[in-house]
């Protein structure tokens, strides 16, 4: 299926060059700059440190994972790196943009931009056909006429190109994982977040879907960061960041 | 998105729970039909009430003994007299005097019991009376103490089973034997002032045969007068006044008699029917404000359960005034939606309500006027606005984590 689609991925990572945003050959600023993370929550009188101090770059183009026990501030990181969340201290550079101060709105904006999420469980919307699951961000992003042939290639870039009608109930979990990926992959984003992409997966589809998260990278640059606790996952990628404790253990 | 959108969305969202969705729309079909047909029957029983008054005669004033008003012990009774010196004032263009009682009437073994009045000929023009067969009583019957009668349509109908038959025929009225010269033309109406129900007599026969007997052998009920215009009725009302005063001695300023003018019967109605008809919408109103609530209520529990696809918006993109417009389209949809159905709904229950009205010989004839409908309609949205409006603020502010985090 993956070979199938070479072609149209060579084509789609031609045309992707001229959108901004996406880092093009040259000059190699790091899309993710991360400086003295912290992450605090209140729990009653107590306080929780979820993040102690993290500090770490991903340049443009990398495969990333990012692994720890549960416990360990990884989902925390996520937030903060997706932009779902800000971090109490620290700063947070995203592909040149100064996030860590931003507040509700202006983060959606930066999410919609940069940010394409794939998560364990698809969380696809159950009455909408994939074309207009994939169709979603686009919505938010305001204007764009050319919407539904974006929403059309993207899914072709995941070989879902004659399932675009169907709804996710008619679909295997891992083309509903394909179809969370074009999603994410719609508006171009500067970062590929998948948080544990493969855990709702059979091992096949499981292997299918990591092979498509590859050849993206591969074919078309995209950064990907995967947050795992799967070990076989995480050697695929081309570095490891390990949290303990809310703190750096290894980064190679 | 653009409003098109918006809407579509809302729609699909809706058509997904159609029980519910049907059930929380019923809230607001029942509300807004309740208020627009209670309008429209309000509205409908004004004009009926309006026009039965009207109908009686505009300029017509009426003189009565007594006044509940002030404190008057042994008013003087209104006479012949007081009537005919009204007759000289110049604003009045005529005036009749009548004595009134409930007597039984049967002929050939039918029998109803009705309002008998002793009148003199000016009466019947002057409450705008015409006969359907027959005709009035003259002023030579009125001065001989003639044993003749005239009737209502709906006496008329129970004595003789038509509405015109009975001219000829020799009827009784508290025993007397009263030959009936004339049958009324039938003007609809009821309650207040029927004029289908009535028998008239001349009054001289009605004070020297029928036992209404006063203390004074001239006195009277009541004294129509009919002023010559409906802007000289104030003018004329003053001057009657002036004159009974002086006539009956009053001393004090404290007339011993009441006078009422028509104008006066029709805005007091038109005030009485105007607060029911306020205070049936009013009830309308309730029952919409309590299909909101349903809105309401429907909508926490959608924002509730859809906590998840809200987070995933929100990773997605989505901004806050995104999510509100969401929540808030779907809420002012459903209202919409049940704003329109009200509407004809509200059109059905009139058009039944005005047909029963019809049979049943009362016509009041339901009035939807834009007005009504525009408010209601205005209302159910700002029902749907003001009760989605909390869910949809709700939503907007769920944290993306944490509603990704939901189950």
């Amino acid at each position: 299926m993956i070979l199938m689609n070479e072609n149209i991925v060579e084509e789609l990572s031609k045309s992707a060059k001229a959108v901004p945003g996406h880092p093009v050959g040259g000059q190699t600023a790091a899309v993710i700059v991360a400086h003295e993370l912290t992450k605090t929550y209140r729990m009653g009188t107590m306080e929780v440190h979820a993040l102690c101090g993290v500090s770490f770059e991903i340049q443009p183009g990398e495969v990333v994972s990012i692994m720890g026990p549960s416990g360990s501030g990884k989902s925390t990181l996520m937030n903060i790196l997706g932009c779902l969340d800000v971090p109490t201290s620290g700063t947070y550079i995203l592909d040149g943009e100064e996030v860590s101060l931003l507040r509700d709105d202006k983060l959606a904006v930066i999410r919609n931009r940069k940010v394409g999420f794939v998560f364990q469980s698809f969380n696809l919307l159950p009455r909408a056909s994939a074309i207009a699951n994939v169709e979603l961000p686009l919505r938010y992003s305001g204007g764009g006429n050319h919407r539904k042939q974006r929403a059309k290639e993207a899914l072709q870039l995941v070989g879902l190109g004659d399932r675009m009608n169907h709804r996710p109930n008619e679909m295997s979990g891992g083309q509903q994982q394909r179809v969370a990926i074009a999603r994410a992959l719609v508006n171009n984003p500067a970062i590929l977040m998948a948080d544990e992409p493969t855990g709702n997966l059979d091992s096949h589809s499981g292997k299918d879907i990591m092979q498509l998260l590859l050849s993206l990278n591969r074919d078309r640059g995209t950064t990907v960061i995967i947050i795992t606790h799967d070990a076989t996952i995480a050697a695929q990628t081309q570095r490891v960041i390990r949290l303990r404790d809310g703190e750096l253990e290894v980064s190679a | 998105m653009n409003i098109g959108e918006h809407f579509i969305e809302a729609l699909s969202s809706i058509t997904s729970n159609k029980l519910r969705s049907g059930l929380t729309i019923l809230g607001i079909v029942i509300g807004v039909a309740a208020v627009i047909s209670m309008l429209a029957i309000g509205n409908g029983a004004q004009n009926s009430i309006t026009n039965s008054i009207n109908s009686i005669g505009t300029n017509l004033i009426y003189v009565s003994s007594g006044n509940q008003t002030g404190k008057v012990t042994n008013p003087k009774a209104i006479t012949i007299g007081d009537a005919n010196a009204l007759a000289q004032l110049p604003e009045v263009a005529a005036v009749a005097s009548t004595v009134q009682a409930n007597g039984d009437v049967t002929y050939n073994g039918q029998n109803t019991r009705t309002q008998v009045q002793g009148v003199t000929t000016s009466f019947a023009t002057m409450r705008s009376m015409t006969t359907a067969s027959g005709d009035m009583f003259t002023d030579a019957n009125v001065s001989d103490r003639s044993s003749v009668a005239v009737l209502g349509s709906q006496v008329a109908t129970t004595l003789f089973g038509d509405p015109t038959t009975g001219v000829g025929a020799t009827i009784r009225i508290s025993g007397q034997p009263f030959r009936v010269v004339g049958v009324l033309a039938s003007k609809g109406g009821s309650g207040f002032g029927s004029q289908d129900n009535m028998v008239l007599v001349p009054i001289t026969t009605a004070q020297s045969r029928l036992s209404f007997r006063k203390r004074q052998p001239d006195a009277v009920d009541q004294i129509l007068v009919e002023a010559t215009a409906s802007d000289t009725v104030n003018q004329a009302g003053d001057d009657i006044t002036a004159t009974l005063n002086q006539r009956h001695h009053v001393a004090n300023g404290i007339s011993d008699f009441t006078i009422l003018k028509q104008a006066d019967i029709l805005s007091t109605a038109s005030s009485i029917i105007g607060v029911m008809t306020l205070f049936l919408g009013g009830i309308g109103g309730i029952s919409l404000l309590v299909g909101g609530i349903g809105i309401m209520n429907i909508m926490l529990v959608s924002v509730t359960e859809r906590t998840r696809e809200i987070g995933l918006r929100k990773a997605l993109g989505a901004r806050k005034s995104d999510i509100r417009l969401q929540f808030l389209f779907e809420s002012a949809v459903l209202s919409l939606v049940g704003g329109i159905i009200g509407v004809i709904l509200a059109w059905g229950i009139s058009t039944v309500i005005g047909n029963i009205a019809a049979a049943n010989n009362t016509p009041i004839t339901p009035i939807i006027d834009m007005n009504s409908i525009l408010l209601a309609t205005l209302f159910s949205a700002a029902v749907g606005l003001f009760f989605g409006f909390y869910p949809s603020n709700r939503a907007a502010n769920l944290e993306p984590v944490e509603a990704l985090r939901s189950e």
